[in-house]
C-alpha cells in the first residue's frame, strides 16, 4: 500500500527545474533516506511535498488519494507532516506552547493533554523545561521539540529535512534513535532527508539518492551502506 | 486639588478609551503584522451603524451589538477582499490601499448621512458623582472603564490562555511554521482583523456620546491619539499600549484643562517624538527596533 | 539635454501656454503647478527611500507661513520681497523637513507613516498656540502684475507665471538631485540597509536628507499656493490635502517627476470637474456629493491601482535603475509597467 507518491514532478524557480520529473513511490511503514549532495533538490522536494512551493507538473498522492490542489495545513490535517531544516520552533512561545500547536487540530482538550504527556515521556529533557521560552533552547532540544511537536499530531508519513544537521554526535544518534522506535512501533511511514549519510543508513532501510532534480540511485539501505562502490558512485565517500 | 482630581478621573476614563483602541492597532500588528490606517474610518463606519439601529429600533444596547458586528465584518472584509491580495514583505502597498479605503468610506458616508454632527446619547448619565463636594467619574465615565477593562481582559485570555489565541499568535509569528502545524494562517489572519476592528469600534462607541456628535471624522483624532499610544507603548506590546494609554489619557486630560484644548495634540505629538528619541523600541517592547 | 535646460524649457512652455487661458483656469493652473513642486518631492521621496510622508501639507504650510511673514515683513520692491519669501519658505520647510527627517530615519513603513500623519493632526493646534494666526491664519501679501507688463496681462496669468518659475526652481535641483550620486545612495539604500552600510553609505543620514531634499519643494510649493491665494489657513493643508498629495504621486507613479506633474493636475482638476457635476445633481444630494465625491472616486482609484499592481513602485526603481534619460511622461510611458 502506497503511503506517499509523487509522479511526474516538476519544480523550478524560472530557468532550470530544481527537481525534473521526479516519480517516488513510499510504502507504508517504509523508512527511506533520501540522500544526495547540497542543492541536490533534497529540501526542495520536501517542499514541493507540503506545498510550500508550488509545482510547474506532476501529481503527489497521500495513501492513494490525490494532494496536488491542496494547500499546506489541509496536507497536513490529512496526515502529513514535516519537521523543516533548521530552526522552525517559534520562539516567542514556551516549550509546551509549541508543543501543543501541533496537535490542536488533532486532539480534543483532554485527548491533548495526554499526547502531549506521551512526548514528554519520550522526551524527558522537553519535560524539565516545559515553561521556557522557545529562544531558551539549544539546538539540540529545539531539534528534539520539532520532532516532538510534528509527532504529536499522530502524522501518517513524517517528513524530515536535514534533523542533525548542527547537533553533536550524541544528539543526533538520540533524535535517530527516537525516530526509528517510535516508526517501528507504530508504523509511521518516514522519509529522512539527510547529510549524515552514515546515520540516515542505519535508520531506514532504503536509500533514495537525489542528483540534479532526479533519481540517480534506489537501493535498499544496506546495500547502500555496505557497497563502496556504490557508496563513492552515488555519494561521493 | 479638586480641579486636579476631577481631570485626573476624566483622563482616566478617556485613557481607558484610548488604550482600547491602541490594544485595537496592537492586535492587528501582532495577527498580521499590518497597522491598519483605515482603523478610524472603519470604527467609524460601524459607529454609524449602530447609530442607525438605535434611532430605528430606539435600544442603545441593540446599537452597541451592531456597531461590534458591523466592525468585525469591516475588518474581515478588508483582510479578505483587499489586504490578502498584497504582497507580504512590503508595507507600503497595504498603507496606500488602507488611505484608499479611509477616503472611501469616510466620502462615502458623508456622502450617505450628511456631514452634520449627530447627537449620540449615552445610556448612563454623564453627570459626574460628586465625592465630598468633587465632581469625580459620571456614570458613564464607569461605564467606559467597565467596558473596556472587561474587553481588554477578554482578548488577553483569548490571545494567552486558549487553544485559539495560540494559533492566532503562532500564525502572526512564524506563519510557515504554523501551517506545517495545522494551523489555517489565512483564518487566522481575517479572525485578527475582525476582532481588531471590533474592538476599535468599541472604544469608538464608548468615545463618541461625550463628543459634539457623530460625524465622518469623528474618529480622526482617536486614532492619531491611540497610534501614537501605541507607538509610545511599543506596538507589540498589550501591556504597553495599556499603560501609555492611560498615560496619555491623564496628560491629554490635564493639559487640556490647565493649559488649553488645542494645546493637547500638541502635548501628544511631544511626548511621542520624545519616547522615540529615547527608546525607539517604544517603552515596553521587545529588544527588536522600531524597525517593522 | 542637460536638465537646466530641459527645465528652462518647460518653463517657458508653460508660461505661453498661460496666455490661452482665461483667468480661473490660470489660477487652476498655479494651485496644480505648486502641488506639483510637493508631489515631485513626495514620489521622489517615496519612490526612492520607500519613506512614506502622509503629512507633506504640513510642510507646504511651513513653506506658506514663511513665505507669508517673510514677504510681508520686508519693505521694499517686489522682487526682493518675493525672493525674500521665497527663501524663508525653502529654510522653514527644510528645517522642519529635516528634523522629520532624523526621527524618520529610526523609523520605519507605518511608524514613520504615522508620526507624519500626527504632524497632520497637529498643525492647527500649532496654528493656535504658535503665532500663526490660530484659524484665520495669515495672509500673504497681494503681488501685483508689475508696471511694464500691467496693460498685457491679468493678475491670474501673472501669479501663474510666478508659481510656474518657482516649481521650475523648487524641481529642478531634486531631478538633478535625483539622478546624481544622491539618488544612486538612496536606492542603495532602499534596496538593502546592511548592504548599504557595509559599502560605506550610512542609511541614518541618506533617509534624513533624502526628507529634507523632499521638503524643501513642498515648501516652495506652499509658497507658490500663497502667491495664488494671498493666505495661508491650517484648513487649507488638512489631512485631506495630504491624502491627495499621495494619491497624486502614486497615480502618476512613485518616483517619477513627469508622473508628479500629471498627478498633480489630476487633484487640481479632477475635483472641480467632479464638484462641476455634483451641481447638476438634486440640491441635497448634490452638496453631500460636493467635495466628496471626488475623494471616494480617488481612493477607489489609489485602492485599484496598488492592488492591481502593487509592485508598481518597484518595477519603476528597475527602470530608474536602468538610469534612462529623464523624460516628460508622454501616455505611452505612464501607462507603461
Amino acid at each position: 500500500m502506497s503511503a506517499l507518491a509523487c509522479e511526474g514532478l516538476t519544480v523550478g524557480y524560472g530557468g532550470a527545474p530544481v527537481i525534473d520529473a521526479l516519480d517516488l513511490d513510499i510504502a507504508e511503514g517504509a523508512v527511506v533516506a533520501l540522500l544526495g549532495a547540497n542543492g541536490a533538490g533534497k529540501t526542495t522536494l520536501l517542499r514541493a511535498l507540503t506545498g510550500l512551493v508550488p509545482l510547474r507538473t506532476g501529481r503527489i498522492a497521500l495513501h492513494g488519494r490525490d494532494l496536488t490542489a491542496e494547500s499546506t495545513e489541509d496536507r497536513v490535517r490529512s496526515g502529513l507532516a514535516l519537521v523543516p531544516e533548521g530552526r522552525s520552533v517559534v520562539v516567542e512561545l514556551t516549550v509546551d506552547e509549541n508543543l501543543r500547536l501541533g496537535g490542536l487540530w488533532r486532539h480534543r482538550r483532554k485527548a491533548l493533554d495526554a499526547a502531549a504527556e506521551d512526548m514528554y515521556a519520550l522526551f524527558p529533557a522537553l519535560d524539565r523545561r516545559r515553561r521556557a521560552p522557545g529562544h531558551t533552547l539549544s539546538g539540540g532540544e529545539r531539534q528534539m521539540l520539532a520532532l516532538a511537536r510534528a509527532l504529536l499530531a499522530r502524522p501518517r508519513v513524517l517528513l524530515l529535512d536535514e534533523p542533525s544537521l548542527g547537533l553533536a554526535p550524541k544528539a543526533t544518534a538520540q533524535l535517530l534513535g527516537v525516530l526509528r522506535a517510535t516508526a517501528a512501533r507504530t508504523g509511521l511511514t518516514v522519509l529522512l532527508a539527510e547529510q549524515n549519510v552514515t546515520g540516515a543508513l542505519s535508520v531506514a532501510d532504503r536509500g533514495v539518492v537525489l542528483s540534479l532534480g532526479a533519481v540517480a540511485a534506489d537501493r535498499p539501505a544496506a546495500d547502500l551502506a555496505a557497497d563502496p562502490a556504490l557508496r563513492h558512485a552515488y555519494l561521493g565517500f | 486639588m479638586d480641579r486636579f482630581v476631577f481631570l485626573a478621573a476624566a483622563g482616566l476614563a478617556r485613557g481607558a478609551v484610548l488604550a482600547l483602541f491602541a490594544l485595537s492597532l496592537v492586535i492587528v500588528w501582532r495577527t498580521a503584522r499590518a497597522v491598519n490606517f483605515a482603523q478610524a474610518a472603519m470604527a467609524a463606519a460601524a459607529v454609524y451603524a449602530a447609530f442607525a439601529v438605535t434611532a430605528a429600533t430606539g435600544s442603545y444596547w441593540a446599537g452597541l451589538a451592531t456597531g461590534l458586528a458591523a466592525g468585525a465584518l469591516l475588518g474581515a472584509g478588508a483582510e479578505r477582499g483587499l489586504m490578502r491580495r498584497l504582497p507580504a514583505h512590503a508595507p507600503l502597498p497595504g498603507i496606500i490601499v488602507a488611505i484608499g479605503l479611509v477616503m472611501v468610506l469616510q466620502a462615502g458616508l458623508a456622502i450617505a448621512f450628511g456631514p452634520e454632527h449627530r447627537p449620540m446619547h449615552p445610556p448612563f448619565s454623564q453627570r459626574p458623582f460628586l465625592i465630598g463636594g468633587v465632581p469625580v467619574l459620571s456614570p458613564y465615565d464607569l461605564f467606559t472603564l467597565a467596558a473596556a477593562a472587561a474587553v481588554m481582559a477578554a482578548l488577553a485570555l483569548l490571545f494567552n490562555r486558549t487553544p485559539l489565541g495560540l494559533q492566532l499568535r503562532a500564525a502572526a509569528f512564524a506563519p510557515e511554521t504554523a501551517r506545517l502545524l495545522g494551523v489555517r494562517v489565512p483564518r487566522m489572519a481575517t479572525l485578527g482583523w475582525a476582532l481588531s476592528v471590533a474592538a476599535a469600534s468599541l472604544a469608538a462607541l464608548l468615545l463618541v456620546p461625550t463628543e459634539l456628535g457623530l460625524n465622518p471624522h469623528a474618529v480622526d483624532l482617536l486614532f492619531v491619539n491611540a497610534f501614537a499610544v501605541a507607538v509610545i507603548g511599543g506596538l507589540d506590546s498589550p501591556a504597553g499600549a495599556l499603560l501609555a494609554g492611560i498615560g496619555t489619557g491623564l496628560l491629554v486630560s490635564l493639559v487640556t484643562g490647565y493649559v488649553s484644548a488645542s494645546a493637547a495634540p500638541l502635548a501628544v505629538l511631544a511626548l511621542m517624538t520624545l519616547v522615540l528619541l529615547v527608546r525607539p523600541g517604544g517603552l515596553l517592547a521587545p529588544k527588536e527596533a522600531r524597525t517593522a | 539635454m542637460s536638465t537646466p535646460l530641459r527645465a528652462l524649457l518647460l518653463t517657458v512652455l508653460a508660461i505661453g501656454g498661460t496666455f490661452g487661458l482665461d483667468p480661473f483656469r490660470n489660477y487652476q493652473l498655479a494651485t496644480a503647478a505648486a502641488c506639483f513642486a510637493a508631489v515631485a518631492g513626495l514620489t521622489v521621496l517615496v519612490g526612492l527611500t520607500g519613506q512614506l510622508s502622509l503629512g507633506h501639507a504640513v510642510l507646504m504650510a511651513a513653506g506658506g507661513y514663511g513665505f507669508a511673514s517673510a514677504a510681508s515683513a520686508v519693505d521694499g520692491p517686489w522682487p526682493v520681497a518675493l525672493l525674500a519669501g521665497l527663501v524663508a519658505a525653502a529654510a522653514a520647510s527644510g528645517a522642519l523637513g529635516l528634523l522629520l527627517g532624523a526621527a524618520a530615519a529610526r523609523l520605519r513603513g507605518p511608524y514613520l507613516a504615522g508620526l507624519t500623519l500626527a504632524l497632520v493632526i497637529a498643525l492647527p493646534a500649532a496654528a493656535n498656540t504658535l503665532p500663526l494666526g490660530g484659524d484665520q491664519g495669515v495672509r500673504a501679501p497681494f503681488l501685483p502684475v508689475p508696471e511694464p507688463l500691467a496693460a498685457l496681462i491679468a493678475v491670474e496669468q501673472w501669479h501663474a507665471w510666478l508659481a510656474i518659475a518657482t516649481a521650475a526652481v523648487a524641481v529642478t535641483p531634486l531631478v538633478m538631485l535625483r539622478n546624481g550620486r544622491a539618488g544612486l545612495r538612496m536606492r542603495a539604500v532602499l534596496d538593502d540597509e546592511t548592504a548599504s552600510r557595509l559599502s560605506g553609505v550610512d542609511p541614518g543620514p541618506v533617509k534624513a536628507g533624502a526628507f529634507a531634499a523632499s521638503a524643501v519643494p513642498a515648501g516652495l510649493g506652499g509658497a507658490a499656493l500663497a502667491i495664488a491665494t494671498q493666505q495661508v489657513t491650517p484648513g487649507g493643508y488638512g489631512l485631506g490635502f495630504s491624502l491627495l498629495l499621495v494619491v497624486a504621486a502614486v497615480a502618476g507613479g512613485l518616483g517619477s517627476i513627469g508622473g508628479a506633474a500629471i498627478g498633480a493636475v489630476l487633484v487640481t482638476v479632477l475635483p472641480w470637474g467632479l464638484d462641476e457635476l455634483a451641481a447638476l445633481a438634486p440640491d441635497g444630494l448634490g452638496r453631500r456629493l460636493d467635495g466628496n465625491l471626488a475623494v471616494l472616486l480617488f481612493g477607489a482609484g489609489l485602492i485599484a491601482l496598488t492592488t492591481a499592481w502593487p509592485g508598481g513602485a518597484a518595477r519603476l526603481l528597475d527602470r530608474l535603475r536602468a538610469a534612462r534619460p529623464l523624460r516628460l511622461a508622454t501616455p505611452s510611458t505612464t501607462t507603461e509597467r
